[in-house]
């Protein structure tokens, strides 16, 4: 991104950040946040349309370094996920980028995530897991890997939970997995999942420079650059949307026959998926299951989307909710009438 | 009745050429689940349509088939409505429990009981009414999938007949309580005229109870404080509720259910009003936050293991500055406690609840009107000091179907509080530079909220339970912090104002007052009156809200002698007026009770009388 561009609504890239960052220099967080200016720079977002959410920890401090025009809400530790199913219930027209750890979503939230998956709220979850306890100073979490060693908490004996496993179990429509370092994946990633109207998880890798980079651990910055198994290359081709401008044709084909996989979307969004030396269709939940599966018993650290389906309807759909802000209805709309009241004591008479 | 083994008297004799003429008390001993709630249901329309002033209370085991389960009707014609811890009759319909429910009987009381059992006259000095209820089940010919659903109606149709309740207003009642559908109101009917017929041909009239046609109940309702409460949040307004089951809270969500309809959005057909079953009390007042926080209106209904469970958010809402309602249909604690015996036990609790220096909104409603009322009124007073508030009912309100006037529809218009929209915050902006969540340029504690979804390159901020500064940016200076915390506690002030004003009733020359609050007051008003008749005259005030209003401390300094009664076992309302006023306060006689029943007028009154005779 030049300096000087601007997207479609005018605004500048420097429009889409929010305060400086208080994290360790270098922290894979920062580029995460970093991904999200891009990438809803590049959509042309309305910034007064998102709600960005989190939990406590390292990652959830992040919301207040991206998106400075968007409403935000630093929740409880593991507790992001009913403030977000509230809030979206309030007013279902806002879309929210929600971010949480591996401490936040893997242990002490794990309840909440799972049960606002099975809600289907429509927000995208971002784990930022870095498998140790940052602000607290470098306990094991519970992504750690087995066997992992910590300079004062000793070896971890206990096996990792793995978050994208959980997603898919819990009934997400959409699961990613990928690298901090590879900013082309997670920004095609987030491009999909802001497009998804249910809820999409993405557990991004993200190493935690002062308590968990030691060469050897898996989520270091050697170990993730040496390793990433990426499943596919992905694009995402949007039907009337290039800079806001022209409408394109989804059906142009930058790869040859067989060796793509398009998964559409909702909206008429195409993620188009270049296989690379794996062969993973990631509309199969038996699949993706096998992937995360395979990946764990042979230490493989891979990435992409690796579970996608067409979404259920989301809570506030069950439950037919107007679909706007409700806090701003007139009284009209909300209050029922003095006869409504006195047929309802007619009842009790 | 087991729980109460020793009878105390009954307060008065209301005799009439030796009638007692509506002013008395029935008690239905059956077991959980055997169907018996629906002919205690019909007894208790029936006196209310016959215009009898009556109160019907459930002491039920938390169980749900099998325990004993105690039923009590009083019918007053001096329109008392409080538990009598006694009653002069009993329908003895448990095996297990009938042999105390029999000795706690007064002498000249009334027993009715299964003629199947064989069980003898266990006592000398009560009437015996038998019932053959295997008979009449039989010749009532019910299916065996009915007969053990409707066999109570056996007694229905033996009170009805030996009290004197007209069968038409039995079969009224049946069909209300069926919704208009006859054949299950036959079924049961048919029973019960059995009974009514045996009864009549069988049994000499030994007791001098009777019910008469009164006009006491006219225009009034019949109703629980769940409904009242469910149906208050409706007309405020409410558009998410979010819960998880919990005794003595469920039927409130029940009733927000049965309601929901009438939140249909006029112009667009969808639904103003969700509700969301919650993993856990935590999930749902995390919804109630960010439901609050989007500017909807946000309730839940839970009790005392709930409340413990939301005090991590209660104090994010607070310091965060967030509105949101939380019922609390207070059973009996600590812990799992006795989930399904009143109490009013949780509001030292809820009055702090949060870690840190947290103090909450408390309303404390007394009858179904208020339950009403504070309903909608608590949606208003949450936004116009965004913060969470708690309204303390209680089981025995919740769940006991009280008179009540037919409720009086909201005379003030939802007000929102201080919500900037995209052209007030301009304004804002103009008028003072610049705009930050927690600046306060009223000067009364109280400050700008904008709402997500506000298009305004300024609208936005970042909630946060850490430490923030008037722009709402994270801050960890001590100045910072500490003008916070002085701007929330001068909110606190402006708010107190803000709140239901207590009840009273005084009169300057009387020097002995009642203080108290919520459903204590049917008790309270009928031992002032048997007070009143000893000679001692008392001054009454009900208070409604915490933070306690000013009047309370006028109350306090113009009596010589201040009884504080309450249903905890700490007497905690004494403990917030001690901590709110801190001077010599040994005038005050905390009275606490807590043994997870209605207090009783006449408990009250001994109380008292130990003290001033």
């Amino acid at each position: 991104m030049g300096k000087g561009k601007v997207n479609s609504l005018g605004l500048s890239r420097e429009e889409y950040k929010g305060r400086p960052s208080t994290l360790c220099p270098g922290c894979g967080h920062d580029s995460i946040s970093n991904q999200i200016i891009s990438t809803t720079f590049d959509m042309g977002i309305e910034q007064h349309k998102i709600l960005k959410m989190s939990g406590i920890g390292c990652s959830s401090k992040t919301p207040a370094y991206f998106l400075g025009r968007s409403h935000g809400f630093n929740a409880l530790h593991g507790r992001m996920p009913s403030v977000a199913t509230g809030a979206l219930m309030g007013n279902p027209a806002m879309r929210c980028v929600a971010v949480s750890g591996d401490g936040d979503t893997g242990s002490i939230g794990m309840g909440q995530f799972k049960h606002a998956i099975r809600r289907n709220i429509p927000f995208v979850y971002i784990i930022e897991n870095n498998g140790v306890y940052g602000l607290t100073k470098g306990q094991f979490s519970a992504t750690s890997e087995e066997g992992q060693e910590l300079k004062y908490y000793g070896r971890n004996d206990l096996p990792a939970i793995d978050l994208a496993l959980e997603a898919i179990i819990a009934g997400a429509t959409f699961v990613a997995r990928s690298f901090s370092g590879d900013s082309k994946q997670v920004q095609s990633l987030l491009q999909a999942a802001m497009r998804h109207q249910g809820i999409s998880v993405i557990d991004i890798i993200s190493p935690c420079v002062t308590f968990n980079n030691e060469p050897q651990s898996h989520k270091s910055y050697d170990y993730g650059k040496e390793h990433q198994i990426s499943l596919h290359e992905i694009q995402v081709v949007a039907p009337y949307f290039v800079d806001g401008k022209e409408e394109i044709t989804v059906e142009s084909d930058a790869y040859e026959q067989g060796e793509t996989i398009n998964v559409d979307m909702h909206d008429g969004t195409i993620i188009r998926l270049k296989k690379l030396d794996r062969d993973h269709d990631p509309r199969s939940r038996i699949q993706a299951i096998n992937v995360l599966e395979q990946s764990l018993r042979e230490q493989l650290f891979i990435t992409g989307l690796i579970y996608y389906e067409e979404p259920r309807p989301t809570l506030a759909q069950l439950e037919d909710v107007y679909e706007g802000p409700l806090g701003t209805l007139p009284e009209s709309r909300v209050r029922p009438s003095a006869q409504a009241l006195a047929d309802v004591m007619a009842k009790f008479k | 009745m087991v729980l109460e083994a020793v009878p105390q008297p009954t307060t008065q004799s209301n005799a009439t050429n030796g009638k007692i003429i509506n002013d008395f008390a029935f008690m239905v001993a059956t077991k959980n689940g055997s169907g018996s709630q629906t002919s205690n249901n019909v007894l208790v329309k029936s006196l209310f349509n016959m215009g009898i002033p009556v109160n019907g209370k459930n002491l039920f085991p938390s169980n749900i088939k099998g325990l004993p389960t105690w039923y009590t009707i009083r019918v007053s014609k001096d329109g008392y409505t409080g538990r009598r811890s006694t009653t002069e009759i009993a329908v003895t319909y448990n095996q297990d429990t009938a042999a105390e429910d029999i000795a706690n009987l007064p002498a000249g009381g009334v027993c009715i009981i299964p003629a199947d059992w064989k069980w003898g006259h266990s006592r000398e000095d009560i009437v015996w009414y038998e019932v053959p209820m295997k008979q009449i089940m039989k010749e009532a010919n019910v299916g065996s999938d009915f007969a053990k659903r409707v066999e109570n109606m056996t007694y229905v149709g033996v009170v009805a007949q030996m009290f004197n309740i007209p069968l038409d207003e039995i079969w009224k009642a049946l069909l209300e309580n069926f919704k208009g559908k006859e054949k299950p109101a036959k079924l049961n009917f048919d029973v019960v005229k059995l009974s009514y017929e045996y009864a009549k041909e069988n049994f000499a009239k030994q007791d001098p109870y009777w019910f008469e046609y009164d006009n006491q109940t006219t225009g009034k309702i019949l109703i629980t404080g769940n409904e009242a409460g469910a149906l208050g949040s409706i007309f405020g307004g409410v558009n998410v509720v979010a819960w998880y089951p919990i005794t003595p809270s469920t039927s409130l969500v029940d009733s927000v259910l049965d309601y929901q309809y009438l939140r249909k959005d006029p112009e667009t057909g969808k639904m103003t009003l969700v509700v969301v079953q919650a993993e856990d009390e935590l999930a749902a007042i995390g919804m109630l936050v960010g439901a609050g926080f989007s500017g909807a209106r946000a309730m839940t209904a839970t009790s005392g293991p709930g409340i413990s469970l939301m005090a991590e958010f209660s104090g994010l809402a607070y310091y965060a500055e967030i509105p949101c309602v939380i019922w609390d249909i207070t059973r009996m604690g600590p812990s799992t406690g006795l989930p399904t015996r009143t109490s009013q036990g949780d509001l030292l609790f809820t009055h702090v609840l949060g870690h840190g220096d947290t103090r909450q909104l408390c309303l404390l409603p007394a009858t179904p009107e208020e339950a009403f009322e504070f309903g909608w009124r608590s949606f208003d007073i949450a936004d116009k000091a965004q913060m969470p508030i708690f309204i303390l009912s209680d089981l025995d309100l919740g769940m006991n179907n009280w008179m009540s006037e037919p409720f009086t529809y909201p005379d003030e218009p939802i007000q929102r509080g201080k919500v900037l929209d995209a052209e007030q915050l301009e304004g804002f902006i103009k008028e003072h530079g610049k705009w930050g969540r927690y600046m306060d340029v009223d000067g009364d504690g109280i400050t700008y909220r904008t709402l997500p979804g506000t298009d305004h390159p300024m609208a936005a901020y970042f909630a946060r339970g850490t430490g923030h500064n008037e722009l709402a940016a994270y801050s960890e200076r001590t100045d910072d912090w500490v003008n916070n915390m002085n701007r929330l506690r001068k909110k606190y002030q402006t708010v107190r104002e803000m709140l239901p004003k207590p009840i009273s009733d005084i009169d300057p020359v009387k020097k002995v007052g009642i203080l108290s609050f919520g459903t204590n007051d049917p008790a309270i008003e009928e031992a002032r009156d048997l007070l009143e008749k000893q000679g001692i005259a008392t001054n009454y005030m009900r208070v409604r809200a915490l933070p306690l209003a000013k009047e309370v401390t006028e109350f306090i300094n113009t009596h010589e002698r201040i009884y504080i009664p309450e249903n905890n076992f700490d007497g905690q309302l004494y403990q917030i007026i001690c901590l709110d006023h801190p001077q010599d306060l040994t005038h005050l006689k905390s009275l606490p009770l807590g043994d997870g029943l209605p207090m009783t007028a006449q408990w009250l009154f001994n109380k008292i009388m130990a003290v001033e005779k």
